[in-house]
């Protein structure tokens, strides 16, 4: 076995054990932000899964990001995709609120048909739509916010 | 508006299994080991062992027997856990067998597989029989006797044994055994059932002195009395590293229990006080103080027992290492005393270089940090300090053998844990993962569906 060999097994070895360190970080990493991994339960978008280069690209009109525009997390930016968005204050939602009025977990909004829909979860103090509070799922029209305890989120493009 | 049915809509995203991720890693594993069983052929004689695929086969049929438990009995359970201690256990299995190669008389890894396959076992068992971790809230007391127990059983007469100056053996027929290994899970248990029930008034009596919360003086008893035990192991069995152990362990349990950082302050300065008064008094203890200090002495590297051969060759291995290490089955670990149980490490850093042991250490730090998760994500007292105790025993255990080997902090004898040759630490730490991987998967469980639709009685099952 020549010098060389064994050199570059040496290199090749300690890659492949930093790369099982990184791969498990990776998987930590997937844990962390959990709704990428969360199993999608509605089955209804399921036939018209878009083919692979086209990432589920928004239609004119329909919204791209959720922004938050008053309460604690101003700013804070959601782009939206297939994926259910959970608001409230269990550690495991997409828009996590540390906020007295809000409940662990709060209203969820998710796309169906082309609009996104947002459900109240039950809480405690209500959520509201424009001024209206939400008791059944509504589909929430672009621009117009919703009122989660201080929390006022809306969708745009 | 539509009154389109939503019952199915998507429900809240939950923690996944991740039994994909799982697999994956747990075969990368396995893949790891065998390319550095080969690797060790290819550096000591230009070809891979005949070997590598009996104990590789060995080491993966042990694995996913245990993920098929893991799997039935606790399929919530962390998905991480079980890949990054094959990963560990199988780098030992490995060393150890490079360290067989030089002749090296006490290493084994047919004996070392062979207990990986009986800590397997006792993880499965663990796992089936243990339903339910708080069942073992309610045995506080009896783990408490029982830790204790088991310190002291290498001091009774006839089964007591004393090796290299140190009584931590038990020997029972043909079979030794150390039995601090165990009592020290037995004890983090017991703190963590105890310090359930006493955590308020450790934790809110007491008054401000300055900046600090100082605790009421007859609430110290506690610490006193871990205090005193610690000591006792330290000077009756010459075990400097159980008794560091325990009591760090302790003193860590009770800051995660009262978040008061006066009670990490007062274990401080007890135990540094204790050791150095240990050290006046005691010549084995003094004889580590020295060899730490001035390793270098021809005095103190010449002397028969306690010298700092061990230390000092250690050091030069991983010196020789430096970044990239000689590469494996290319140093020198025979020169080493010990080098396959307390002294792994520096040999680990001698093939495998700073880049390597730092990969290793890594290794260590996500178990850890799995198990603080554990922990945080924990919904009952007793479990956010049991994982957290268990956790930071294992994080202790680390730092202490790995300061020792580099001579940040005196020497003390320790096992590195899942790398070391020897059984008792073997089976103690597999157990230690399943109670974590059993506390992951109760923690990780998601909750009940909340109730969606008013009017509906919700069944809850647990």
């Amino acid at each position: 076995m020549s010098e060389l060999a064994l050199l570059l097994i040496r290199l090749a070895f300690l890659a492949v054990l930093w790369f099982f360190v990184i791969a498990a970080v990776g998987v930590i990493r997937t844990d962390l932000f959990g709704p990428r991994t969360a199993p999608s339960a509605n089955p209804r978008k399921l036939p018209t899964k878009p083919a692979k280069n086209i990432p589920a690209k928004p239609k004119r009109g329909e919204p791209r990001q959720m922004v938050v525009t008053g309460g604690p997390l101003q700013g804070t930016i959601i782009n939206l995709t297939e994926q259910p968005i959970t608001i409230g204050r269990a550690t495991d939602s997409t828009l996590v609120l540390s906020d007295d009025y809000a409940s662990s977990r709060h209203a969820q909004l998710f796309p169906q048909d082309g609009q996104w829909i947002v459900e109240d979860l039950g809480s405690t103090n209500g959520t509201y739509l424009d001024r209206s509070k939400v008791t059944r799922p509504t589909p929430v029209p672009l621009g117009t916010p919703i009122r989660i305890g201080k929390t006022v989120i809306e969708l745009r493009k | 508006m539509t009154t389109a049915p939503v019952a199915e809509a998507p429900a809240v995203p939950m923690t996944a299994k991740r039994r994909g991720a799982q697999l994956v890693m747990l075969a990368f594993a396995i893949v790891v080991v065998m390319g550095a069983y080969a690797s060790v052929g290819l550096g000591i004689d230009g070809q891979i062992p005949s070997g590598t695929f009996t104990y590789g086969l060995g080491l993966a049929v042990l694995m996913f027997a245990a993920y098929g438990v893991l799997a039935k009995w606790a399929p919530w359970a962390d998905p991480l856990l079980l890949p990054l201690v094959t990963l560990l256990n199988g780098i030992g299995l490995v060393f150890i067998y490079r360290i067989e190669q030089t002749g090296q008389a006490g290493a084994s890894a047919t004996n070392q597989l062979m207990w990986t396959a009986l800590g397997v076992v006792m993880f499965s068992a663990t796992l089936i029989v243990l339903k339910d971790h708080r069942t073992l809230q309610r045995l506080t007391y009896t783990m408490g006797a029982l830790g204790l127990l088991l310190l002291v059983m290498p001091l009774l007469p006839i089964i007591g044994e004393d090796v290299n100056g140190a009584s931590i053996w038990i020997k029972i027929g043909p079979l030794t055994y150390q039995p601090a290994e165990m009592a020290k899970m037995a004890l983090v248990i017991f703190f963590a059932g105890y310090l359930v029930a006493k955590r308020d008034v450790l934790a809110l009596a007491g008054r401000r002195l300055f900046f600090i919360d100082l605790p009421r003086v007859r609430d110290l008893g506690p610490v006193l009395i871990t205090w005193g035990l610690s000591l006792g192991v330290l000077v009756l069995q010459k075990d400097l590293g159980s008794s560091l152990l325990v009591f760090g362990t302790f003193i860590a349990m009770l800051y995660i229990a009262t978040q008061r950082t006066s009670w990490v302050l007062i274990g401080v300065l007890l135990f540094v006080g204790g050791a150095v008064l240990a050290g006046q008094l005691f010549g084995h203890v003094q004889d580590r103080f020295e060899v730490w200090l001035d390793p270098g002495n021809p005095e103190f590297y010449n002397r028969e027992l306690g010298g700092s051969e061990q230390l000092m060759q250690g050091l030069f291995a991983m010196g020789s290492g430096g970044i990239l290490g000689t590469g494996l089955g290319q140093g020198f670990p025979r020169e080493i005393p010990l080098s396959f149980s307390d002294f792994i490490i520096a040999v680990v850093g001698e093939e495998l270089g700073l880049t390597g042991l730092m990969a290793l250490l890594m290794v260590y730090a996500l178990i850890v940090e799995r198990g603080l998760r554990t922990a945080l994500a924990a919904r009952d007292p007793f479990t956010k300090l049991l994982a957290g105790g268990l956790s930071f025993l294992l994080a202790w255990q680390v730092f202490i053998i790995v300061g020792g080997v580099t001579r940040l902090i005196p020497l003390t004898g320790l096992v590195t844990p899942f790398l070391s040759a020897g059984g008792s630490a073997l089976l103690t730490n597999w157990i230690l993962i399943a109670l974590l991987v059993r506390m992951s998967d109760a923690a990780r469980r998601p909750p009940p569906q909340a109730i969606q639709n008013e009017g509906l009685t919700q069944v809850f099952t647990r």
